[in-house]
């Protein structure tokens, strides 16, 4: 090789680089710009008796989202529930038989169910458990959600299984361990972080889903505990206030808004945290 | 007199359709160590995982023929009780990243469920941890992660792993490859010191280290068995020709 091709090569090189980098700042300035935004016109708004405090009727002014808290933290809460041990099982089992053809078919749902619009997901939770029960119910959000968030969860957990060494599980089978306990004891603790990623990432992605609680957790006015019954959440309620012809309550989605950001912002930071801290 | 504890009978073993083991016929004396000698790639590593039922794990292998424990199929008994049986150290230190020293040796409690009381504990990681000479150098440190030692520090720890399990036969592949000389010498000590109360079976590539802790030795090239006898004997007179040429580095 002569000195021009290297040169022309270290050339090609810087600029590949610059193009990236120029391309991957671009990509953030939207995200920024809408975090700007919404936090300029909602920051204002939030205190603690807006936090605390519940909605006033419609048309007076003032009042809270204590009702909206608290109903997102239950809904998405149950939902983490029953998504989290199905989609760890089901993570194993995609990890640990990958030769079965059975495995190839339940890898194709996982994926088909990750790519349906979460407001056909709502529909179907509306159609299974609102109809028969005749009520609108925050469990039935909770499952609807709970569906958003197991490919999430079966992802992870694959995935960081598939990174444990095959001479660690053969370490184990060659101390006659049984199974279960394998994966109870070796594999599971070696996943964890990532498994807890992947759970957070999952919970932060339905915290902010709206559609598939449309007719299903549907809202409350009021403060609710009682799964069976509707119940409000964060963006339930700046959908219902955004869409309403009040100033007020502009301001008030705009500041639940931030609220929610701010909750996903942290979740997700939170996951960073636990992956750099405990990852080596 | 010597006691068989292990008869290997017309041994086949494959990886899909690969053979690797060919018609293997070999006794493993009890309290005896014996040396499995030959080149890379002659099958040693795969007859060990016969004989632990490890080697069905692996994708697509399979084996035929027999391998008796005291007279008894050991296809016939449940694997994880030949795996407690039959205790293993692998090629490659493989320690539990999770876990810590102390838990490491116990391990094999751990994994199986058996409850044990402190004390028991205390005694078992105490004494299965000098047996593999690493005692004095992690004693301060029981409660931090294996893999925070060298590397021929994690493979002591893992032998301390396999003896707590307080195993018949004692499988070791290439046990001192990643360690340094003294080191070495005291697992070679420890090999000897363990024929009063286990069998080994140890793979090595060394024939000094064969020479020096083995009664016997069976020397394999590619997947057959070209010769088994007393090691001072085949040492000394090798019958094959083969057994010569790689004794004397001609081959391997
Ligand atoms: N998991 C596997 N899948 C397929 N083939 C394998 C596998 N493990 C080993 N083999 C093949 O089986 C043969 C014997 O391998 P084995 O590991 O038993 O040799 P070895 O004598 O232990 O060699 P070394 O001294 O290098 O450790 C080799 O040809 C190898 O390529
Ligand atoms: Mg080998």
């Amino acid at each position: 090789m002569n000195e021009k091709t290297i040169n022309r090569r270290i050339f090609n090189n810087k600029l590949y680089k610059i193009f990236v980098s120029s391309f991957s700042f671009l990509s953030i300035i939207p995200l920024f710009l809408i975090i700007y935004f919404v936090l300029i016109r909602g920051i204002k708004y939030i205190n603690l008796k807006f936090i605390f405090s519940m909605p006033k009727p419609m048309g007076e002014l003032g009042g809270g989202i204590f009702n909206a808290i608290v109903g997102s933290f239950i809904i998405v809460g149950v939902a983490a529930l029953i998504a989290i041990p199905i989609g760890i099982m089901v993570g194993i089992f995609l990890s640990e038989y990958k030769e079965k053809k059975f495995t190839e078919i339940v890898k194709i749902f996982v994926d088909t169910l990750q790519g349906i619009p979460s407001i056909v997901i709502g529909i179907i939770a509306y159609l299974w458990i609102v109809k028969p029960l005749k009520q609108f119910s925050a469990l039935s959000g909770s499952i609807a959600l709970s569906f958003i968030m197991l490919p999430l969860v079966i992802k992870s957990t694959e995935e960081v299984l598939n990174l444990v060494p095959v001479d660690i599980k053969e370490a184990a089978y060659a101390l006659g361990a049984p199974y279960h306990r394998i994966v109870l004891k070796i594999l599971l603790p070696s996943g964890s972080v990532g498994i807890l990623t992947g759970t957070l990432i999952g919970i932060s992605r339905i915290l902010g889903e709206t559609a598939p609680l449309l007719f299903t957790a549907f809202g409350n006015q009021f403060l609710n505990l009682n799964l069976l019954k509707p119940m409000s959440t964060i963006p339930y309620l700046i959908y219902v206030y955004a869409t309403s012809p009040y100033k007020d309550w502009h301001n008030q989605a705009f500041a639940a808004s931030t609220i929610l950001i701010i909750i996903v912002l942290s979740i997700n930071l939170l996951g960073r945290f636990i992956e750099k801290k405990w990852k080596t | 007199m010597e006691n068989i504890i292990l008869k290997i009978i017309n041994l086949n073993a494959y990886y899909g359709n690969q053979k690797v083991l060919k018609n293997v016929d070999l006794e493993i004396y009890e309290n005896r160590v014996t040396t499995i000698l030959g080149p890379s790639g002659c099958g040693k590593t795969t007859l060990i995982r016969c004989i632990n039922r490890l080697h069905e794990l692996s994708p697509g292998a399979r084996i035929e023929g027999q391998i008796l424990l005291k007279g008894e199929d050991l296809y016939q008994i449940e694997p994880m009780i030949v795996r407690q049986k039959i205790g293993m150290v692998f090629q490659k230190p493989n320690p539990f990243p999770t876990m810590t020293i102390y838990d490491n040796v116990i391990a094999g409690y751990i994994l199986s469920g058996i409850k044990l009381s402190k004390e028991e504990k205390d005694k078992i990681v105490e004494e299965s941890l000098i047996k593999s000479g690493l005692w004095d150098e992690v004693k301060e440190n029981l409660f931090k992660k294996g893999t925070f030692l060298s590397g021929g520090q994690q493979q002591r720890l893992c032998i301390a792993r396999a003896l707590a399990m307080k195993p018949e036969i004692l499988l070791l592949d290439e046990p001192t490859s990643a360690l340094d000389p003294v080191a070495t010498s005291v697992i070679e000590e420890l090999i000897i010191e363990l024929k009063k109360s286990v069998t080994t079976v140890l793979v090595t590539h060394n024939i000094g280290q064969a020479g020096r802790v083995s009664d016997y030795t069976a020397f394999f090239y590619l997947g057959e068995l070209v010769e088994f006898g007393k090691t001072t004997e085949m040492f000394t007179v090798p019958k094959s020709k083969k057994t010569e040429e790689y004794l004397i580095g001609k081959i391997g």
